[in-house]
């Protein structure tokens, strides 16, 4: 009998690893147990409405998280991850607010997340700054710079281009988000990037064993720079879908989205020492997030419970990683 | 970067010289790590390279490899003058190098390990639009390669973490032998490695000899030396101070000139050319 389970067990792990991966199998499960745990507990859970909210409320951690991925994958961090996102809903709203083109002002706002991408880049790549310390700065440096530009409080953003990723299609009855199509388009292109391409296999060689890379003759700089601008890009993009969301500009605005995103960059099983992971384990990762939020709400539990959760779980995380290398 | 083309069997003239040095100097400050060395290697044959810490060993190496510019001096590649200004010159001109230091990416599978930093991409509108990697044929390619080699391996498909020291120094030594035209610079390849894994490294080599690509060897390890290697390229003071052959000498003798205890007896048949 419990080796007939034990059995069935290995057998789904083993097709799920076909799907997902081998690596992903464990989140994969991890997910599927709140699931269970919060639709025993609460009916409303797997309710078709609710598990599009979840979608819905998974669109902008989820999004980062891919930024946040291809830096952890290089053994760096990303702790501006949430003020570069918020630089550019802030932007974009103030530009559409004083009569800018709405396309131009998204587009300007996309682009001055690069650029904060492109001074952390450069700044990692050609002064060898630790990742940590780099955007740690940036940090800093935007959340005040946004907070005396828009004299620290949140407006109003109207505009229908600005808020035109939060229009739904209606897909079997689900409802959908364009924001969750885009991210989930997203994850799709990096995806491939990642797996499919030389650019990619060079992330992955950096992260592991950047001597290496260098000797067989990877530009090591340059690549360490094009990972922080595109990160840097996606988080312009995740304003977009921000705005979508919630059509309110809000230099406080994303306070956890730190801890979120690395949250589910190193649940879905990436490690942070560089080198090993992937994105189909942290758009898992981001789902565990969002379902564990989604569900600790449903029962009614304050939101700063969340947060002390998603803390443990990212520590737990990280020792499980820690404890396999020395298997490795 | 464009992928490269795996080598082709090198055409070896019997006494041919692939790469020559002629009275190289280079001067850091007030030391002079080389002061006028010679370097010869021939076609198709094993040359180590030994010689006391300090004797300018590494310099030599570096100086060959483009990894330092000499003061003076030519290089000689094919018997025409080359000036490496880095390591990647070098490389272009079908010079590879295997350092000391496991030169891998260990959670990338072996097949990605051998064509990194070269990957092939696919033919047509995946490759060249959507630049996808050519997986298929890169694992292909890299099992022919080690197969030829007699390398044996588990699954090219697995990290290169699961395998031994000594494996994934096989890799890197089959690296450099799938992709250098004209030579191979092994820099201490077995330093880190036990005396079986060793066994294995220094079987590779021999075997990339054998398909005509002709290596140099630098190495401490004088039992490793007299096993595999041709002719023996003796440093000291920053000067070529003799070659001799395992045949003719002993490691007494060749340890002896290193030292400065002997000096190198000119009619030495096999050193001649």
């Amino acid at each position: 009998m419990n080796s007939a389970s034990a059995l069935s067990f290995g057998r789904m792990s083993k097709i799920a690893a076909r799907f997902v991966g081998t690596p992903s199998v464990g989140p994969l499960l991890v997910l599927l147990a709140f699931g269970l745990i919060f639709s025993l507990t609460n009916p409303r859970f797997l309710a078709t409405q609710n598990l599009s909210i979840i979608l819905q409320q998974t669109v902008i951690i989820g999004t980062l998280a891919i930024g946040q991925t291809l830096i952890i994958l290089t053994a760096g961090i990303d702790l501006a991850v949430g003020a570069i996102c918020v630089l550019g809903t802030i932007l974009a709203g103030k530009l559409a607010n004083s009569g800018y083109d709405p396309i131009a002002a998204m587009g300007l706002a996309v682009l001055a997340c690069s650029a904060a991408g492109v001074a952390a880049g450069s700044l990692i790549s050609g002064l060898r700054l630790p990742p940590f310390i780099v955007t740690l700065g940036i940090l800093g440096i935007i959340t005040a710079a946004l907070r005396l530009i828009s004299a620290g409080g949140a407006f109003p953003v109207t505009d229908e281009f600005l808020g035109w990723t939060g229009n739904t299609v209606r897909l079997n009855g689900f409802i959908v988000t364009y924001g969750v199509i885009i991210m989930l388009l997203l994850y799709g292109m990096v995806w491939f990037l990642l797996n499919q391409t030389q650019w990619g296999r060079h992330v992955y060689a950096v992260g592991n064993n950047p001597e290496a890379a260098r000797l067989v003759g990877i530009p090591v700089g340059r690549l360490l720079l094009s990972v922080y601008v595109l990160a840097a890009f996606i988080y312009g993009i995740a304003a977009w879908l921000a705005l979508g969301r919630i059509p309110n500009a809000d230099p406080n605005a994303l306070q956890t989205a730190n801890l979120d995103s690395i949250t589910a960059v190193v649940i879905g099983g990436t490690s942070l020492f560089g080198g090993r992971g992937g994105l189909i384990g942290t758009l898992i990762g981001a789902l565990i997030v969002g379902v564990l939020r989604n569900g600790l709400t449903l029962a009614g539990i304050d939101p700063l419970w969340q947060d002390l959760v998603t803390g443990i779980l990212v520590i737990v995380a990280v020792a499980l990683d820690q404890l396999t290398r020395g298997r490795r | 970067m464009t992928p490269v083309e795996p080598r082709e069997p090198v055409a070896t003239a019997p006494v041919g010289v692939v790469l020559e040095a002629r009275n190289v100097i280079k001067r850091y400050g007030h030391i002079t790590a080389l002061d006028g060395v010679d370097f010869e290697l021939r076609s198709g044959e094993i040359l180590a390279v030994v010689g006391d810490n300090g004797a300018g060993k590494s310099s030599l190496i570096k100086a060959l490899t483009g990894a330092i510019v000499p003061d003076n001096g030519d290089i000689l590649l094919d018997g025409q003058p080359v000036h490496f200004k880095g390591p990647l010159d070098a490389r272009k001109l079908g010079i590879e190098t295997v350092y000391q230091d496991l030169a891998v990416a260990a959670a990338l599978d072996i097949a990605s390990n051998l064509f990194l930093g070269r990957e092939r991409r696919r033919p047509g509108f995946l490759g060249n639009v959507l630049r996808m990697l050519d997986k298929k044929g890169m694992r292909a390619e890299a099992e022919r390669s080690m197969a030829e080699l007699k390398f044996r391996l588990p699954s090219i498909g697995s990290a290169v973490e699961a395998l031994s020291g000594g494996q994934r120094q096989g890799v890197a030594v089959a690296r450099a032998a799938l992709f250098a035209k004209k030579l191979a610079i092994m820099d201490e390849p077995t330093a880190a490695l036990g005396v079986r894994e060793t066994g294995q490294v220094l079987d590779l080599i021999q075997a990339i000899r054998q398909r005509g690509l002709p290596v140099v060897l630098i190495s401490h390890n004088m039992p490793n030396v007299f096993e595999i290697a041709d002719r023996i390229h003796i440093m000291r003071l920053g000067k070529r101070a003799a070659v001799v052959s395992p045949k003719t000498h002993t490691m007494a003798d060749v340890v002896a000139i290193m030292t400065g205890a002997a000096k190198f007896e000119e009619p030495a048949a096999s050193a001649s050319r």
